[in-house]
């Protein structure tokens, strides 16, 4: 057992874990935090996407004393004072989910290529969203959602 | 899916790492781990103790000087992808970099845990292999003629830690690949390179490891066109067959890489 520190949606938590704990687990079980996703639990999916040191990575494939130290941000972290994040907007506005489970994945994804990029083409997101799958395949209005975000948050 | 149990340090510096890894030779180096740990959750690797690198800030730099590019090992796939040296000196390097996984990968993921593990559909061999880039460890320095023994197996001692790799700039290079639209492994991929030292071509995904093929060198000495390349095919007795495509397709998208990646030399 470790005891491991890190800050998560701007709060300190700290809690004692096994070396083998993978973020992703410590942040659903012992943070209770179940908006982060398992879907394919093999690093092919991206439902699982939050954002470590301001970088959004899939917290299946890491383990929780990596991000020992680390700001870690998750879906719940976006929304300030009752108020979603532009990028959770946009999705809401475009319907750009269907059964929303890869969703929080997909969000945290496209708030990390905005930070990256601007404004994106559809083309250009079609690439970033490579590490992301929606079984109901419903990308055409992930990608408008996202394209509609990034214009937006780039004229702000 | 969880691993079997191991002890996890973070390394505080490379000759901490080095001590802890000569007293436990079980110890796996741990840097991206987006290799290493889908392996571990599978459990088909099961090291007692992982000792971290990724922190480590002298192992983490890109230097441009005179003609040579210098990478440490722990740079991230995005960050040679993103690096206007890279771009200026070697824009097949950035470009083969920003190619790889998907951008959560590109952000853990490290060229020395790339050229490390050797995995035979890896990008980063190829582009060793082709630029015949020296690879620095804890040891000595190896040139990558020497450094890729075959599948998932380098010149790399126990206990042995790359450090950092050194590109000479080339005259002109190229890297095409065909990825697999899941895991974006390419299912061949062609890095082509002119240095001073003459042409190479290393295909990476389609064989057990990273090979040369030298019938496209020499066609490509004489002239340096796609049209050169566009009949010589690699023999595909060797090449992999999976659920993905045959050696005979593979063999076929050889040529097919080799091509594009010679235009794109020429366009660069």
């Amino acid at each position: 057992m470790t005891t491991v520190s890190m800050t998560v949606n701007g709060k300190p938590v700290s809690a004692d874990i096994e070396d083998r704990t993978l973020l992703v687990y410590f942040l659903r079980e012992n943070l209770r935090l179940t908006g982060t996703h398992i879907g394919c639990d093999t690093s092919q999916c991206g439902a699982c996407m939050v954002h470590v040191d301001g970088r959004a990575v899939k917290s299946c494939s890491m383990f929780a004393v990596q991000a020992e130290g680390a700001q870690v941000t998750t879906i719940e972290g976006l929304a300030k004072g009752g108020k979603l994040h532009p990028v959770q907007e946009a999705f809401r506005e475009n319907h750009g989910l269907q059964c929303g489970f890869c969703t929080p994945g997909m969000i945290m994804t496209a708030v990390d290529a905005i930070k990256r990029n601007g404004a994106m083409s559809r083309e250009t997101i079609r690439h970033e969203l490579e590490g992301n799958i929606c079984r109901c395949t419903g990308y055409h209005n992930i990608v408008s959602s996202i394209e509609d975000a990034s214009k937006k948050m780039s004229a702000a | 899916m969880i691993p079997y149990q191991f002890e996890y340090t973070r390394a505080k510096s490379l000759s901490d790492a080095q001590a802890m890894l000569a007293k436990n030779p079980d110890a796996k180096v741990l840097a991206g781990g987006q290799t290493l740990i889908p392996t571990m959750k599978m459990r088909l690797a099961n090291p007692s103790a992982l000792i971290d690198i990724s922190k480590l800030a002298e192992l983490s730099f890109i230097r441009a000087s005179g003609d040579t590019l210098t990478i440490g090992a722990t740079t991230t796939h995005g960050a040679v992808a993103a690096s206007q040296d890279v771009r200026r000196m070697i824009p097949a390097l950035a470009h083969l970099a920003s190619q790889i996984g998907d951008p959560a990968v590109r952000a853990v993921g490290t060229i020395g845990g790339s050229l490390a593990n050797n995995d035979p559909a890896a990008d980063y061999p190829a582009a060793a292999l082709a630029l015949n880039a020296t690879i620095k460890t804890t040891k000595r320095e190896i040139r990558a003629d020497d450094f890729f023994t075959g599948m998932f197996s380098t010149a790399l001692a126990d206990g042995e830690i790359v450090t950092e790799v050194s590109f000479a700039k080339p005259e002109r290079a190229g890297y095409e690949k065909f990825p697999n639209p899941a895991s974006r492994y390419p299912m061949a991929g062609v890095f082509v390179a002119q240095t001073k030292g003459g042409i190479r071509v290393a295909v990476t995904g389609a064989g057990p490891g990273v090979f040369r093929v030298e019938a496209m060198e020499a066609a490509l000495a004489k002239s340096f066109t796609p049209d050169a390349v566009a009949n010589i095919t690699v023999a595909a007795d060797n090449l992999n067959s999976d659920i993905h495509a045959t050696a005979e397709y593979r063999a076929h998208l050889v040529t097919v890489m080799a091509k594009r990646a010679v235009a794109q030399a020429l366009e660069a």
